[in-house]
């Protein structure tokens, strides 16, 4: 293809070429949403319907992980933000310097996803044969990392919860489904973001991102600001359920 | 707006405001969760992570700085998701069964033939 420079052939000007790499992200961007949306619209519904159930689940969370995690995700769009900066204005060990950054926070984010979800697998709360909301409570010697007071107060809002749905064992599973299957996609979506910002890094390296072409570290930026809004609302909708009582 | 415009580059200051913001409003939405205010809780959550989300987009994404074209894009998918939820969430809630019954997957309804018939 001919080109000139940065400048790929069919394009007139820069500004053009990274309007249009801007607008195509964009779209691609439009249809995650709706991709997300249809999830999100299959959890509101589940929650209007189960309601006991899903404030139950929600309460069995971390509220200290959860809320760590979202800030570690949006300190890591902060420094994605200013590895784009970087770019633009040519300053090219800074670029290297964000983009490492970007990649330790998404993996400070990794590994508090992991302790939450090691705990749900010993506590009996993953979807399946051996999934039951009372494990903890009727067990409480196997849940060591729940204090006696948390314990007394679970056991108080399981009581409350059975005698609003006595089915709450089968419908706390649906929350459970939305909880894995969304924070799941969620981390899949980390996970890809976290290998596009690898390539970023390598490129980096050889000082290829400057004010007349960084599209690149652009685009993957708008996508790891995307993901980022995803946890945004993933966040009050998994964790913040009921949390009054 | 021309094709031909300059990059808008958005300095650091700006970036600095609005990640203190988002933050904060986290550490809003946390505190609100704990306030009992019925069902205008979930109003409180989703509004905080609007306003979030919001601020990212705007600023973090440059849609702030972007040609229109690119911001109908935008507006027009958020378009799309609003009538996904609207009326999947307005058929929920107003369908009324063979029965009669009004939202029947909440009246915990046990079925048998003799009912059926």
């Amino acid at each position: 293809m001919h080109r000139t420079g940065a400048l790929f052939g069919q394009f007139k000007t820069l500004e053009q070429q990274k309007d249009t790499a801007t607008l195509g992200m964009w779209i691609f961007l439009v249809t995650e949403v709706m991709f997300f949306g249809g999830i999100m619209l299959a959890y509101t519904i589940n929650r209007h319907i189960y309601f006991h159930a899903f404030a139950m689940g929600s309460n069995t969370l971390s509220l200290t992980a959860g809320t760590c995690n979202t800030l570690v995700l949006l300190a890591s769009s902060f420094t994605m933000a200013m590895g784009v900066w970087s770019a633009q204005t040519s300053r090219k060990k800074w670029v290297t310097i964000f983009l490492t950054l970007t990649i330790v926070l998404g993996f400070v984010f990794f590994s508090i996803k992991y302790l939450e979800y090691s705990q749900k697998f010993h506590h009996h709360l993953v979807p399946g044969r051996n999934f039951n909301i009372s494990y903890c409570v009727d067990n409480p010697s196997a849940c060591p990392d729940i204090d006696a007071a948390d314990m007394a107060k679970e056991r108080e809002e399981l009581k409350a919860a059975f005698a609003a749905d006595p089915d709450l064992n089968a419908h706390a599973q649906l929350y459970y489904s939305a909880y894995f299957g969304m924070t799941g996609l969620h981390a899949l979506h980390m996970v890809i973001g976290a290998g596009l910002l690898f390539w970023l890094l390598k490129e980096s390296f050889s000082g290829r991102f400057d004010a007349e072409w960084n599209t690149p570290v652009d685009m993957v930026g708008l996508y790891w600001h995307f993901v980022d809004i995803v946890w945004i609302y993933l966040f009050p909708l998994l964790y913040l359920i009921d949390r009054h009582k | 707006m021309s094709d031909e415009h300059a990059e808008h580059v958005v300095p650091p200051g700006v970036y600095a405001i609005i990640i203190l913001s988002l933050l904060t409003l986290t550490l809003l939405t946390v505190a609100a969760a704990f306030v009992n205010m019925g069902r205008f809780n979930i109003v409180a959550a989703l509004g905080i992570a609007t306003l979030k989300a919001t601020l990212v987009v705007l600023f973090f994404m440059h849609a702030k700085y972007v040609p229109k074209r690119t911001k109908l894009v935008i507006v027009a998918g958020i378009f799309w998701l609003a009538l996904l939820l609207f009326m999947t969430m307005s058929d929920y809630i107003s369908r009324v069964d063979y029965r009669g019954v009004r939202f029947p997957m909440t009246q915990n309804i046990t079925f048998s033939v003799e009912q059926n018939v």
